[in-house]
C-alpha cells in the first residue's frame, strides 16, 4: 500500500515538474505571440512622413498622395506604399484623409465633379470635407495630423485606421485644425 | 505473391493492425444506411485529403512573402507546366469541400443524426465547419491580390469593433500596425500548419466516434430516440438486419468520392484557376474588392444592415449562431429523427438556404454600390432627351456631369443605390425635387454646396420631364387651380 502511494507521489511530482517546465516554456511563447499587441507604440509608429512638396497639391483641389509606411519592413513590398487623399482647402489649410472607408476599410475614390468620396464596396459616400454623406459608415473619413516643414507636406501615419468603439471618439487627428505655420 | 504475404505477416506480427482494420471494415451497419444519402461525409474527407495533396504541391513553389507572393502565383499560372492546373484543382477543391461539408451538415440535421448518442459527433462537426470556413478565408488571403489585401482591411475593421479588445485583435490579426508582410506570414502559418493540423485531429475524432457509436440508422417515422433504450435498439438493428460496411456501404462512398474528384478536375480544366486579380498594391485604388463565393452573403449583409445594427449583428450574430448549433443536440437530443415529422427543422433549412441564396445573388450585382464609372460610361437614353428645351438638355448634362447616374438609373442603365428616376416627376413636384437635390436625405448626399442656382434649375427642369406620357407629373396641391389660399 505504501509502495503504491509512493509511486503515485512520484507520478504527481513528475506531472508537477512537467507543468512547471510547460509554464517556463509557455510564458515566452505567449509573449512572442502577443508581440503585435504588446509592442505598443514604438518610435517609428506615427512618425512624420513626407507626402512631397506642398505645391503638388493645388489650392481648392483634392489629390491622391502616397507614402512609404514608416513601419515598413523589407519583406512588405508594395503593401507598404500607402495612399491617402490630400485636400488643399484654400492654400493655407489642408485635410489629409486616410484611403480607408470608415465602414470596413475599402479604398474610397474622389469624384471632383460631384465633390464626393465614394466607396466601391458597400456604397458609403462622404462630402469633400470628409464628413459622412450617406451609406453604411457611421462616421466621416479618418484624418491624419499634418504639418508643413521646409515646403514639404508631412503627415503622422503608421497604423491602419479602423472604425470601432474607441475610434469613434478618438480620431487620428483630434479635429483641431492645425495651423500649417505651427 | 507468397513474398507479399510473408512480408505482410512479418509486418502484422509487429504492428498488429490487421485485426483492428478488419474489424473496422467489417463493422455492421444497418442495411438501409448503405445509401446514396450517406456519402457526403466520406466525400468531404476525400476532398480534404485532396486539398492536403494539392496544397503541398502548391507550397513547393508559393512564396509566403508580401513582396513575392503575387509573383510566385504568376509563375505558377504561366511558367511552371500545369502549375495553373494544380492551382485550379486547389481552388475548386476548396469550393467543393465547403459545399459538401454544408450538404453533409444539412443531411445530418434532417436525418436527426445529431441526436443521442451522437451529440459529440455533431459538436465536432460544427468545429469542422468553422475550420473549413477558416481555411477558405485564409486561403483567399494567400492568393495575395487586391481582393486579399482589402479583404484583410475588412477583417481588421470588423475586429476593431469588438468592445475593449478591438485594437489588440486588429494587431493580432495583422501581425503589426498595417496589412503587410507579417500579415501574410501569419495567414500562411494558419492556412498551412495550424488549421490543417486541427482539421486532421478533429476529422480523426469525428470518424472515431462514427465507428464507436455506429452510423445513424435510416430515420423512420414513429421510431423515436430515447436515451433509455436507444443503444439496445441500435445494437439489435445492426446485428439482426446489419450488413458489413465493406463491401455494402463503402462502394457507394468510393463511387461518389471519385465522381466528386472528377468533377473538381473537370471544373479546374474548364474554368481554370481563381485569379490572382491585380497586385496587392494599395496605391491601385481603382478596384472593387469582392470576397470569394462562400462569403458573398456576408458581403451583402454588411451592405444592407442599417448602420446602427451592424456592429451588434456582426459581434453577437456569430455567437448566437454558434450557441444554437452547439446547443442543438442538447435541446432536441431525443424524439423523432425523420424530417417528415420535423416541419420546423425543414422550415429552418429552407429559411437559411433562401436567405443565404438571396444575399449571395444580390452580391452578384451589388445594387447598394454606386456604379463608379456610370457618369462616363452610361448614357442617358435618347428618348428621354428628344424634344426637350435647351434648359432641360442642360439639366441632363448636369445629371451626367455631377455623377447622379452613378446612383440613379435611367432606362435601366446606371447605379441602383438610389431609386431609378424614369418616373421621378410623378412622385415629386418641382419644389420637392429642389429640396431633395439641395438637402439630400434618405441616404442621398446633399448637393447644395456643389450646384450653382443655374445648375439646380436646369437639373430640376430635366427631372420634371421624367414621367411616362400617360401619367401627369406631380403637382403641388396648394397651388392647384381652385385651392384655398
Amino acid at each position: 500500500m505504501s509502495d503504491l502511494s509512493r509511486r503515485q507521489m512520484c507520478l504527481r511530482i513528475s506531472m508537477l515538474f512537467n507543468g512547471l517546465v510547460g509554464a517556463i516554456l509557455g510564458i515566452p511563447v505567449v509573449r512572442y505571440l502577443l508581440y503585435p499587441v504588446t509592442r505598443g507604440q514604438s518610435a517609428a509608429d506615427n512618425r512624420w512622413t513626407s507626402l512631397g512638396a506642398v505645391d503638388r497639391f493645388p489650392s481648392g483641389q483634392t489629390r491622391l498622395a502616397t507614402y512609404r509606411s514608416p513601419v515598413a519592413n523589407l519583406s512588405d513590398g508594395e503593401t507598404a506604399e500607402i495612399p491617402c487623399w490630400v485636400r488643399n482647402i484654400d492654400g493655407n489649410n489642408f485635410q489629409v484623409f486616410a484611403i480607408n472607408c470608415a465602414h470596413l476599410g475599402c479604398p474610397v475614390r474622389w469624384f471632383p465633379q460631384s465633390r464626393l468620396f465614394m466607396c466601391p464596396c458597400h456604397g458609403g459616400a462622404y462630402y469633400e470635407d470628409g464628413s459622412r454623406a450617406s451609406g453604411p459608415p457611421e462616421r466621416g473619413l479618418f484624418q491624419y495630423p499634418f504639418k508643413i516643414l521646409d515646403g514639404q507636406l508631412q503627415i503622422q501615419a503608421g497604423e491602419l485606421p479602423t472604425p470601432g468603439p474607441s475610434a469613434a471618439n478618438r480620431d487620428l487627428i483630434n479635429i483641431r485644425r492645425q495651423s500649417p505655420c505651427a | 505473391m507468397r513474398l507479399i504475404r510473408t512480408a505482410a505477416q512479418w509486418l502484422d506480427e509487429r504492428l498488429q493492425l490487421g485485426a483492428p482494420i478488419r474489424d473496422t471494415m467489417e463493422h455492421p451497419i444497418p442495411r438501409d444506411t448503405a445509401s446514396w444519402f450517406y456519402v457526403f461525409g466520406s466525400a468531404a474527407m476525400t476532398v480534404f485529403a485532396f486539398q492536403l495533396v494539392t496544397g503541398i504541391l502548391l507550397a513547393l513553389v508559393y512564396v509566403p512573402s508580401a513582396a513575392e507572393a503575387w509573383n510566385s502565383l504568376q509563375i505558377l499560372n504561366h511558367q511552371i507546366s500545369l502549375g495553373w492546373f494544380i492551382r485550379a484543382l486547389h481552388g475548386w477543391g476548396s469550393n467543393f469541400m465547403l459545399a459538401i461539408v454544408l450538404i453533409h451538415m444539412v443531411q445530418v440535421f434532417l436525418f436527426g443524426a445529431y441526436k443521442y448518442p451522437r451529440e459529440l459527433t455533431w459538436i465536432l462537426g460544427v468545429f469542422l465547419l468553422l475550420m473549413t470556413l477558416g481555411m477558405a478565408f485564409t486561403g483567399q488571403v494567400l492568393r495575395f491580390d487586391q481582393d486579399a489585401y482589402w479583404g484583410l482591411g475588412i477583417g481588421a475593421s470588423i475586429c476593431s469593433r469588438v468592445p475593449f479588445v478591438g485594437p489588440a485583435l486588429v494587431s493580432l490579426l495583422l501581425g503589426g500596425p498595417i496589412i503587410a508582410g507579417a500579415t501574410l506570414s501569419r495567414f500562411f502559418a494558419l492556412h498551412v500548419f495550424v488549421i490543417p493540423g486541427l482539421l486532421i485531429a478533429f476529422v480523426g475524432l469525428h470518424v472515431l466516434l462514427i465507428l464507436k457509436l455506429g452510423i445513424n440508422e435510416w430515420p423512420m417515422p414513429g421510431r423515436l430516440v430515447r436515451r433509455s433504450d436507444y443503444r439496445e435498439k441500435y445494437h439489435e438493428l445492426t446485428h439482426t438486419d446489419g450488413v458489413p460496411f465493406v463491401p455494402y456501404g463503402v462502394w457507394k462512398d468510393a463511387v461518389f468520392s471519385g465522381l466528386i474528384l472528377l468533377t473538381i478536375a473537370a471544373c479546374a480544366l474548364y474554368f481554370g484557376p481563381f485569379g490572382p486579380s491585380g497586385q496587392p498594391d494599395p496605391r491601385v485604388i481603382q478596384t472593387a474588392p469582392r470576397p470569394d463565393y462562400f462569403f458573398l452573403w456576408l458581403y451583402a449583409l454588411l451592405s444592407l444592415l442599417p448602420p446602427q445594427l451592424e456592429t451588434p449583428v456582426l459581434l453577437i450574430g456569430p455567437v448566437i449562431a454558434l450557441i444554437v448549433l452547439l446547443g442543438l443536440p442538447f435541446v432536441s437530443g431525443e424524439g423523432e429523427k425523420t424530417w417528415k415529422r420535423r416541419p420546423i427543422a425543414v422550415l429552418t433549412i429552407v429559411l437559411v438556404a433562401v436567405s443565404l441564396g438571396t444575399f449571395t445573388n444580390m452580391a452578384d450585382h451589388t445594387p447598394w454600390s454606386p456604379v463608379m464609372d456610370a457618369s462616363t460610361s452610361a448614357s442617358i437614353p435618347s428618348k428621354l432627351l428628344s424634344g426637350r428645351t435647351p434648359v432641360q438638355i442642360q439639366g441632363a448634362l448636369v445629371f451626367q456631369e455631377k455623377q447622379c447616374h452613378n446612383c440613379h438609373a435611367l432606362g435601366g442603365i446606371g447605379g441602383q443605390r438610389g431609386p431609378a428616376l424614369d418616373a421621378v416627376a410623378v412622385r415629386l413636384t418641382g419644389d420637392q425635387l429642389i429640396r431633395q437635390v439641395l438637402q439630400g436625405g434618405g441616404n442621398m448626399p446633399a448637393y447644395g454646396k456643389n450646384l450653382d442656382p443655374a445648375e439646380t434649375t436646369s437639373l430640376v427642369a430635366f427631372l420634371q420631364t421624367l414621367h411616362p406620357a400617360a401619367s401627369a407629373p406631380a403637382r403641388d396641391a396648394s397651388q392647384a387651380p381652385g385651392a384655398q389660399p
